[in-house]
């Protein structure tokens, strides 16, 4: 009883949580945009394959991952509103119609595959994989449209940051879920995906750009944050990246071009991130050091995320390298 | 369109009782799951695999479905819910943070391997994954039990305002998440899942018995159903009375932390003594069935019998009647009723349970067409009782929603219109009737295919074509 009390008396190590908390929030938001990022980029690659085999192997890459992925999202609400209640109770009411757009789009993406394995007509297959392309584009779009809102304090639902964020966010998981299908894949299938891989990379860099220079034109107040040195530094490791990725997919170096790819989205999330603060609701007029949440509650949590999140990487190694490498011929979604 | 407070209620209602289901399933599935791995381990008998991998089959399913309903409910407290959100994020926050965490990482990120992975891992990493897959399954139970709990019989905190706007602060983390009335829900519905499941398997059990022996039409891996029938009647031989008799004290746990709720359970409206119990109550008007009061209705009651239930066991014990709670009431026809439906499912449980095992001690479990009726009846009885069970949790705690700190309609997102609330609840009326039909579509279509052929599965089959004989005994 006597440590739980002291726990009240002040942060943990004198440690600056409320802000470790802002970092770690916008970690996981990017470890969820990563990881189920992928499975995303698979849903809308899977339009691009008419090949029965090959749609059966690109459902069968994301299989053992995509549920673990989307938990990241399940700890990014329960972390936000664990460390920042108003600000989940404000942004999540605030942007009513497309978090349910986003969740609808999810449900769409989740059920597709497992309903697209029952039956093996013609029309059914036809119909739940446009479901699950219709549900893999969507849900990244409504995402970074939710994103842009935020970032900007936007209290209305359809803006053209909101636009072009949610196409960036679209063409980021295409280039994730191609690095990603290339580490899985094999043959024709492999090679055949390079080509959308630039694409995707040209079409996200023009997009970012096009991000960037209307939040400098028309958001004022941000033009300090823009030239601020971490998110010129992220910009620039974006450009880094996206040469990499580009190197790497060109000379068949896999995992160099997973890696660029997770870069290429912590560096976004990271940029949105840069620009908020100190500000984590500029609609809502909350900042990160009056939105958190009490001392005793921080202090709880952050002892929980410490002991947790070790674990949760152990898992999620555990789970990668049992399924590594391209997938064998007879495994199945 | 619909007033938003009406609509957001409506709307959470209907997505935790569709969701609800899965999560029973795959709790309740667990235990067996992890019996199913380890004997398929250790023994390498075929009927173990053929068990393992047909309910992973439903496991699987029910997660990916518990999945993407459970993440709308985590959101929903946000987008409809902001000023309860506001007001008891401090407290509500971290359990269901560390569920995240804790529970739901561990169990998703282990099915991949516990359903994709036996090719894959190693004989001692598949058997850790199917515990990590169940473990996580009841963690989770654990985490979001702890959140309920503390709305029913809140604790360790206290109530400030700021911004004219209560917030409640954590004083005592250990009151208030380690809460009496935790204990009673976790064991109740935890056992209430495994119960429910085992009457899923009994009653697909009992079809492909009823239909192999009773009518003579052959069944292949009959062998296969007779071993689910049975491990259906053990686990619910064991679940049902322990509900039933563990269900008894947690009405008087609600009795003595919360009156209001159990005085809506009774319809009990004037304080008094002596109440009798009714077990069996008819409604005799369409007024009696809306607007029960135990004193009017037409039953069958136990003198002193809610008295004694309430007090453990005192026939003479005062009874708060809801005439003495100021302020709206709980809609009591619903608590009323759903609590009766649910108690007398769970004396229908005992029965089936008591009925199944003496047709099996006799001999007669394959011959008894009465008993397969009833079974198969009966096979979504169980997740009906757990619906009920929460509808009078729930229900029962209205107008409130942190049992005497703030009510439900000052819960409600203040900027919500009533034109977006009316079209997400249109939007899941339709969804999750969708998904429901779906759900089950799969389930029947899974069950038709039956378990995987011997001939498919790593063990070696003992004797060839043994597939329609029993060859294995369940009672050891």
């Amino acid at each position: 009883m006597t440590d739980v009390a002291s726990l009240a008396g002040g942060p943990l190590f004198g440690l600056p949580l409320a802000e470790l908390w802002f970092v770690l929030l916008f970690f996981i938001l990017a470890m969820f945009l990563f990881l189920d990022g992928f499975d995303f980029g698979v849903g809308a690659l899977f339009a691009t394959r008419d090949d029965e085999a090959e749609r059966e192997q690109l459902l069968a890459a994301i299989g053992p991952f995509w549920d673990g992925n989307e938990v990241w999202l399940v700890v990014f609400g329960g972390a936000m509103f664990a460390a920042f209640p108003a600000v989940y109770a404000n942004l999540f009411s605030r942007h009513y119609l497309l978090m349910f757009a986003i969740l609808g789009a999810l449900i769409l993406r989740g059920l597709a595959p497992e309903m697209y394995e029952q039956r093996h007509d013609e029309a059914w297959k036809r119909w739940w994989g446009r479901a699950f392309v219709v549900g893999s584009l969507t849900a990244p779009f409504f995402l970074g449209m939710f994103t842009a809102n935020w970032m900007l304090g936007e209290t209305a639902t359809l803006t053209v940051s909101g636009v072009v964020v949610g196409l960036a966010v679209v063409a980021l998981t295409v280039v994730d879920g191609v690095a990603f299908l290339r580490l899985k894949t094999r043959g024709r299938l492999r090679a055949d995906l390079r080509t959308a891989g630039y694409r995707a990379l040209a079409a996200y860099l023009a997009l970012v750009v096009v991000a960037l220079g209307y939040v400098a034109v028309t958001r004022p107040a941000l033009r300090s944050a823009l030239s601020s040195p971490v998110v010129v530094a992220l910009v620039a490791v974006t450009l880094l990246l996206a040469g990499v990725y580009a190197v790497a997919t060109r000379s068949d170096r896999y995992y160099a071009a997973f890696g660029a790819a997770a870069g290429l989205v912590f560096a976004l999330v990271g940029i949105v991130a840069g620009l908020l603060y100190p500000s984590i609701d500029p609609a809502g007029g909350l900042t990160v050091e009056s939105a958190i949440v009490s001392t005793l509650p921080l202090n709880l949590m952050s002892i929980g995320a410490a002991l947790l999140l070790p674990l949760i990487f152990g898992y999620f190694v555990v789970l990668y390298s049992a399924f590594s490498g391209p997938i064998e011929a007879g495994e199945a979604y | 369109m619909v007033d938003p407070i009406f609509a957001s209620r409506l709307q959470f209602a209907l997505t935790t009782i569709v969701h609800i289901v899965f999560p029973v399933m795959s709790m309740g599935l667990a235990p067996f799951l992890v019996y199913f791995t380890w004997r398929e381990i250790r023994s390498g008998e075929a009927i173990y695999e053929q068990l393992r991998r047909f309910w992973t089959r439903i496991f699987a399913v029910s997660f990916v479905v518990g999945t993407v309903t459970g993440i709308v409910l985590e959101f929903e407290f946000g987008t409809n819910f902001a000023a309860f959100s506001t007001t008891a994020g401090e407290l509500f926050g971290g359990p269901l943070a560390l569920e995240g965490m804790m529970a739901f990482m561990l169990e998703a990120t282990f099915l991949g391997v516990f359903v994709f992975g036996r090719e894959r891992v190693s004989d001692a990493l598949y058997m850790i994954s199917a515990v990590a897959v169940g473990l996580g399954t009841w963690l989770s139970a654990v985490w979001i039990l702890i959140a309920n709990s503390w709305m029913q019989t809140p604790r360790g905190y206290e109530l400030v305002m700021e911004g004219g706007q209560p917030i409640v602060r954590l004083v005592d983390p250990i009151a208030a998440y380690l809460n009496p009335r935790f204990f009673w829900m976790f064991v109740h519905m935890q056992n209430a899942a495994v119960e429910s499941v085992a009457l899923v398997m009994a009653g697909l059990g009992a079809y492909f018995v009823f239909r192999h022996h009773v009518w003579g039409n052959p069944v292949r891996h009959v062998g296969f159903w007779e071993t689910t029938l049975k491990f259906g009647l053990i686990a619910l031989l064991i679940t049902a009375p322990l509900q039933v008799i563990h269900g008894d004290l947690y009405a008087r746990h609600v009795f003595e932390t919360q009156p209001q709720k159990f005085a809506a359970m009774e319809a009990v409206w004037e304080t008094d003594s002596y109440v009798p119990e009714y077990i069996i109550a008819f409604p005799t008007s369409i007024e009696n069935l809306l607007d029960p009061r135990a004193k009017e209705i037409f039953g069958i009651g136990i003198p002193g019998g809610a008295s004694w239930l309430a007090s453990g066991g005192d026939p003479q014990a005062t009874i708060r009647g809801l005439e003495e709670f100021e302020g709206p009431q709980p809609p009591v026809a619903i608590v009323f009723w759903a609590f009766r439906a649910m108690v007398a499912l769970g004396f229908w449980f005992i029965l089936l349970a008591v009925w199944g095992s003496y047709r099996w001690w006799s001999g007669e479990l394959y011959e008894d067409d009465l008993l397969h009726k009833a079974l198969m009846a009966s096979t979504p009885l169980g997740i009906i009782a757990v619906e009920l069970g929460w509808v009078v949790t729930e229900v029962g705690r209205q107008p409130w929603v942190i049992q005497g700190v703030l009510k439900t309609s000052d819960g409600v997102s203040p900027g919500l219109t009533g034109t977006e609330a009316t079209i997400t609840l249109a939007g899941f009326v339709v969804v999750y009737l969708a998904l429901l039909t779906l759900y089950v579509y799969v389930l029947v279509r899974i069950v038709r295919a039956g378990p995987p052929s011997r001939d498919d599965l790593r063990a070696t089959p003992e004797q060839p074509g043994s597939d329609t004989t029993p060859e294995v005994s369940t009672d050891d």
